[in-house]
């Protein structure tokens, strides 16, 4: 589905007369790489900008909506880092115990912290953040049933989005880098390829569960070294077809919340499991005091082991979450993965706080520590960050 | 009219004769309870002005609503508007009558609805000096009730209790309640802390009533005593009866509320 359709079926929705509102953000932000980079092409530090507006109109008495949210990145150092996304294009039509979303959209599925290995609908916007968090605008029609016995999300998703990664110039990328114009796929149809995906969710008491089923272009590609036109060596993206089958569940008891991921993923030469577990344990009001400081671990396991083309799959992460209930709201995350089967610790800090009424500033931390040669996060080794970011929210 | 406002007038000092004070109490929580029934679903807007002993000031908007639950607490779903950093946030909880309230948080930058331990209760509601709890749904079932005395503030004859909480996880040992002897709603509580000293006082302004029968304090205003903090909460544009169901309260609903 092309974005102009999208925008002609945005025109077209009934009853609609423009007339809502316009909230978003301008951002700034500062990477600074402490140590020197391993290739001429990249630099020590890189500015950059950023701007997403979000226009939101609901009508019909609220059965109906509409959410338009472009993103836009203008990156000082990496060209690939410069991009444009349609986060949002969503009409919301909501029945009477059932629900239906048509455009472009976003959906999260799953429940722990280190690692999100349940959540498949979107396509990650790597070069936005190397954790991933970050996603692409997903064509979707979802079709949501409501029910005593739980929800039903039935999903099909025309049109694939390919990863981003970080371009020739810059940072926290692989060598050779990802030349995203040698893209190919398992599929005839490559990024016009129909996926569908099912998934069941339902609380019970102070169980939440989560059940799922994907088939469709894979999210992850696996790469091929190949000579692009330039004569470069490069590393060009494979996105296989696959069948993936998951589980997320968390029981909330008390100030203890336990959670577990589980996915098998099929239809690969070589199929394999993968899971993460823990736990998160709150202090509230810490020292008579406003601050709850919760203690997490998550166990990371993929079944493929050393072969796996991950970097998590005997990993230990530990943090500390430090939530001041300020005016200001101040949070700090900060927590360790640990490699069990090397030296390798990937250290990571994420904290922010409101400035005035609508500002907030962000400061970002990652280093790699002792990372051996042979794991997928090497690459990474020499481009430990710190990144500040400012934020004015309208 | 006259001869209906007589019988319970006659009939009050008989069963405060014959009741013991956890009786009483219990009683008159029971009758503002019963009072506040039926009203199936509303909605309003919320403004809180946070004031530090500074008097620096700071700006919350929310909207919320609830829906009535028979033979369970209630279901409330409160979405931010301001700051802007965290518009579109939205706190869904369904309390009970007994045991903890579940609760679920939306972040709207992920798409995430995050189930969140319930019992940080205590904890200040979006760095004001109400706590979740003092914002939840109360049931009578959450509290032990005394009555004190019948006393007077300013002018109304009111019932003074005490409440002590029942979950051990309250940030409060007990509270005081002023309730007003002829409408059944408080117009004052005292919040005491763990230690027994006195933590905060709520003040209820501007009641008004609406469908004829429910009474809402358009006005809340809390001042901490221990740290000089206030904030006033204003409760605007209440709407009763609104059509509100089970569907948008759910965990899904979240996912459109903005």
């Amino acid at each position: 589905m092309s974005r102009l359709t999208l925008a002609g079926m945005a025109l077209l929705l009934p009853g609609l007369t423009l007339g809502g509102e316009w909230s978003g953000y301008v951002e700034g932000q500062i990477r600074a790489f402490t140590q020197e980079p391993q290739f001429d092409e990249q630099g020590d530090s890189t500015f950059s900008l950023a701007f997403e507006p979000e226009y939101y109109q609901s009508w019909d008495r609220n059965q109906q909506s509409l959410t338009f949210t472009p993103f836009l990145r203008l990156d000082s150092q990496d060209e690939a880092r410069t991009h444009f996304d349609i986060r949002e294009l969503l009409w919301i039509y909501a029945g009477d115990r059932w629900e239906l979303h048509a455009g472009v959209g976003k959906v999260f599925w799953g429940v722990t912290e280190a690692l999100h290995l349940v959540d498949i609908i979107n396509q990650t916007d790597l070069v936005e953040n190397p954790d991933g968090e970050k996603k692409l605008g997903q064509p979707m029609l979802k079709l949501s049933f409501e029910q005593d016995w739980g929800t039903l999300d039935l999903f099909a998703l025309p049109g694939f989005r390919q990863r981003t990664f970080p371009g020739e110039d810059g940072r926290l990328r692989s060598q050779p880098w990802v030349d995203t114009d040698l893209t190919t796929y398992e599929s005839d149809r490559e990024e016009q390829h129909l996926d569908f995906a099912v998934r069941w969710s339902h609380s019970l008491g102070d169980w939440d569960i989560g059940l799922a089923h994907f088939r469709g272009t894979s999210r992850d590609p696996s790469f091929n070294p190949v000579v692009n036109r330039d004569g470069d060596l490069v590393l060009a993206p494979h996105y296989e077809i696959i069948q993936q089958t998951s589980l997320d569940l968390q029981a909330t008891k008390g100030d203890w919340l336990w959670k577990l991921e589980a996915i098998h993923r099929g239809g690969l030469d070589d199929p394999f499991n993968a899971a993460t577990g823990g736990f998160e344990y709150t202090f509230v009001g810490v020292a008579e005091t406003d601050i709850d400081i919760g203690m997490l671990s998550e166990y990371i396991y993929d079944d493929r082991g050393d072969d796996a083309p991950v970097p998590f799959e005997n990993d230990l992460f530990i943090g500390l979450r430090f939530t001041a209930n300020d005016v200001q709201s101040s949070e700090l995350l900060t927590g360790l993965i640990k490699d069990l089967d090397s030296d390798a610790l990937m250290f990571n800090l994420e904290t922010n706080r409101r400035i005035g009424s609508s500002w907030k500033g962000a400061l970002q931390a990652r280093f790699w520590i002792d990372v051996p040669r042979e794991d997928p996060m090497h690459a990474f080794s020499s481009d430990d960050y710190i990144e500040i970011s400012l934020a004015r929210y309208f | 009219m006259k001869s209906l406002l007589i019988l319970p007038a006659l009939l009050l000092p008989l069963s405060l004769l014959a009741a013991t004070p956890e009786e009483r109490g219990l009683e008159i929580a029971a009758e503002v309870d019963r009072r506040d029934t039926g009203w199936h679903d509303w909605q309003a807007t919320m403004t809180m002005l946070l004031r530090n002993k500074h008097g620096e000031e700071s700006l919350r908007h929310m909207r919320s609503r609830s829906l009535e639950v028979e033979d369970d607490g209630d279901k409330s779903l409160i979405v931010f508007d301001r700051p802007r950093d965290v518009k579109g946030t939205a706190l869904l909880s369904y309390s009970h009558k007994t045991g903890s309230d579940d609760q679920w948080l939306y972040l709207p930058a992920l798409k995430r609805v995050k189930r969140i331990a319930s019992r940080n209760k205590s904890g200040p509601f979006m760095g004001s000096e109400f706590a979740y709890e003092d914002l939840s749904s109360q049931e009578i079932e959450k509290y032990t009730y005394q009555y004190i005395q019948d006393d007077q503030l300013d002018d109304t004859p009111v019932f003074l209790i005490e409440r002590d909480p029942v979950d051990p996880n309250s940030g409060y040992s007990y509270q005081r309640v002023w309730i007003d002897q002829q409408r059944y709603i408080p117009l004052k509580i005292e919040f005491y802390d763990r230690k027994q000293s006195l933590l905060k006082t709520l003040e209820f302004r501007d009641y008004r009533q609406y469908l004829n029968q429910y009474w809402r304090a358009n006005r809340m205003f809390m001042q901490n005593h221990q740290t000089g903090k206030s904030t006033l909460l204003t409760w605007e544009k209440y709407a009763f009866r609104t059509g509100l169901d089970e569907q948008d309260f759910s965990k899904n609903s979240l996912k459109r509320v903005k």
